[in-house]
């Protein structure tokens, strides 16, 4: 088990989430519920494997997705892997497609260097909803605010680790300083690489995706699978800023100049039927 | 042809409907009246100063409808001031998040509201509607070409802000197209000229402009079928397209499309010279209710295909 982390302010903290040694117990998500007091909404039999919460959202910081890959063929023992299982959660990006777009500044970096929303500040636009490329902001319906995982901000600050951390009986989550996750994770790739699980790779703890996570992961198939974008397509909602705004100067020149060619079409016809 | 790399979009919608679909649509009419209305009152004739007022006085109710919608879309309205300032603790002051168009825009739309309401004012006093003498010294010392000008500036880009803001977003078509800024506008300018030659029929001295209007409504829808054009070639491009214009929003392309045919029709038709007089001026009369209709549906569905085909 995880020994005692010291919180420091100014340092940087985050998850590591193993997936390989997730079992999908959901421990995480009882924890996250309990400690920040978020309400089990809509309980239903969603019929999709063995998921019934569907989703992050407003009041689930926390989600166990369950990727089935049951096969239709009967396979050999060893590679009848039925399912990935993620506890999915807000990413923490270093570049933060949420942040970037609010216009409240409701979404500040903490002095743990998590992201996190001022639900005070937040006045519910959205945008950091149509921003994030994780899809892990929602509306709390109660609250009337954006709201996702907070790295458990207020347990921090008293010096504890993340609520959804301490619950997992397995260590797929982790907490810890950054750069001692990352040296555990590069440890752990190693290992199941010696013993040719070639497929496992790590998301999100170099630079590659949004300049680095927070909360990384082990994953045990490419990002895509577990509705996660690959460095290639993991892009700043700010990209568009540019070519959208030449976009419409070049339209409203153009609109400038289309208004004096109706000044002009218009004159001349005035002056042909003044001469007749 | 891209400036955009293709993207793989597992964001999800951020319920942006109604309230924001009408924003559009009258920000798009805002935007295009004022910008009309300045045109014709600076580089028309002294005929067109009776549309130039018309102009104004639809750009003011329209730009003032815009920032109550746009209250209304958010979850906290009573927070709808945070957008100017930011009440995080410690930190107090105004909020320009020059990185996100609904920051800039907000902005944009506080100055053009400012702009608006003067034009209006002056409008009514020339038209000497309002005979209050300190209004009239006001905006006769306030209201000339430059306060115009940079007014019709403010007012180009909340006309056609609105379609940056959406493509400055992780959500599929929308941030896979860069040309949603310049569509909208041409689509907001094309409306308002169809909105000022309905509305000229209510005030008769704004009739000499009707040519500029009409030829101007032309070039402007054609200028929104090109972009229209370079809208689905970057959708193409970025294997979004079958999303954009799936079976439920079909209809709406249609009627975006059909609000572009009064003006392209008459472009082929008539190319830059104004409608005919005689018995044609006539069949017009009686066609100048249905076709700037037509063109209004229009804008009203483009922007309505682009907002709900994203978040499907």
């Amino acid at each position: 088990m995880a020994t005692m982390v010291e919180i420091v302010p100014g340092k940087p903290y985050g998850f590591f989430t193993d997936t390989s040694v997730c079992i999908g117990c959901k421990a995480c998500e009882v924890a996250c519920k309990e400690w920040n007091q978020l309400p089990e909404k809509d309980v239903a039999f969603l019929g999709d494997s063995l998921d019934n919460t569907g989703e992050l959202n407003g009041s689930t910081w926390r989600h166990v997705k369950f990727i089935d890959h049951v096969p239709d063929e009967t396979m050999g023992e060893g590679n009848g892997r039925a399912f990935l299982i993620m506890s999915d959660v807000c990413k923490h990006c270093q570049h933060a497609s949420c942040m970037d777009v609010c216009p409240t500044g409701s979404i500040i970096r903490t002095e743990f260097d998590t992201v996190y929303i001022q639900e005070d500040v937040c006045n519910g636009c959205r945008n950091c909803i149509a921003a994030c490329p994780y899809d892990v902001i929602a509306i709390d319906e109660d609250e009337k605010v954006a709201q996702k995982c907070t790295l458990c901000y207020d347990r921090l600050q008293g010096g504890m680790e993340p609520a959804c951390a301490k619950a997992c009986p397995t260590d797929s989550i982790q907490f810890g300083p950054l750069d001692e996750l990352r040296e555990t994770a590069n440890a752990r790739l190693a290992r199941l690489h010696e013993q040719g699980i070639e497929e496992a790779n790590l998301y999100g703890a170099d630079d590659e995706v949004y300049g680095g996570l927070n909360a990384f992961f082990l994953l045990m198939d490419k990002p895509e699978v577990y509705k996660l974008p690959s460095a290639a397509n993991a892009v700043l909602p700010g990209r568009n800023n540019v070519s959208g705004y030449l976009g419409w100067l070049v339209t409203a020149i153009l609109a400038v100049f289309t208004a004096f060619v109706a000044r002009r079409q218009r004159n001349l016809e005035s002056a042909e039927q003044d001469e007749t | 042809m891209t400036l955009l790399a293709q993207t793989e979009h597992f964001a999800g919608d951020p319920h942006w409907t109604w309230w924001i679909l009408a924003y559009f649509f009258f920000a798009g009419l805002a935007g295009g009246s004022y910008f009309l209305a300045a045109f014709l009152r600076h580089w028309g004739t002294p005929a067109d100063e009776a549309a130039a007022r018309l102009g104004f006085y639809v750009a003011l109710p329209a730009t003032l409808v815009c920032p109550l919608l746009l209250t209304f879309d958010l979850s906290q309205p009573l927070r709808f001031w945070h957008m100017l300032v930011d009440t995080t603790p410690g930190d107090v002051g105004l909020n320009l998040n020059t990185g996100t168009p609904m920051s800039v825009g907000v902005w944009a739309l506080l100055v053009a509201s400012v702009f608006a309401f003067v034009s209006f004012v002056d409008a009514l006093v020339r038209d000497g509607k309002v005979r209050i003498p300190i209004v009239r010294r006001v905006t006769g010392a306030l209201v000339g070409r430059v306060w115009d000008v940079i007014g019709a500036v403010f007012f180009l880009f909340v006309a056609g802000y609105t379609g940056v803001l959406i493509a400055v977003s992780n959500q599929p078509i929308w941030s896979d197209t860069w040309a949603l800024g310049g569509l909208f506008l041409a689509s907001g300018l094309s409306g308002s000229a169809a909105l000022l030659l309905l509305l000229m029929r209510y005030r008769r001295d704004a009739a000499p402009s009707r040519g500029f209007l009409e030829i101007g409504e032309r070039l402007f829808a054609a200028l929104e079928l090109v972009l229209l054009c370079v809208f689905v070639l970057t959708l193409i491009d970025n294997r979004t397209l079958d999303e954009a214009f799936d079976l439920p929003w079909i209809p709406l392309w249609l009627i975006a499309i059909a609000g572009m045919l009064p003006g392209l029709i008459s472009l082929a038709g008539h190319r830059l010279e104004p409608t005919p007089g005689g018995a044609v001026a006539m069949a017009r009369e009686k066609a100048s209710t249905f076709a700037p209709l037509l063109v209004l549906a229009g804008v009203l569905a483009l922007r309505a295909a682009v907002i709900f085909s994203a978040q499907a």
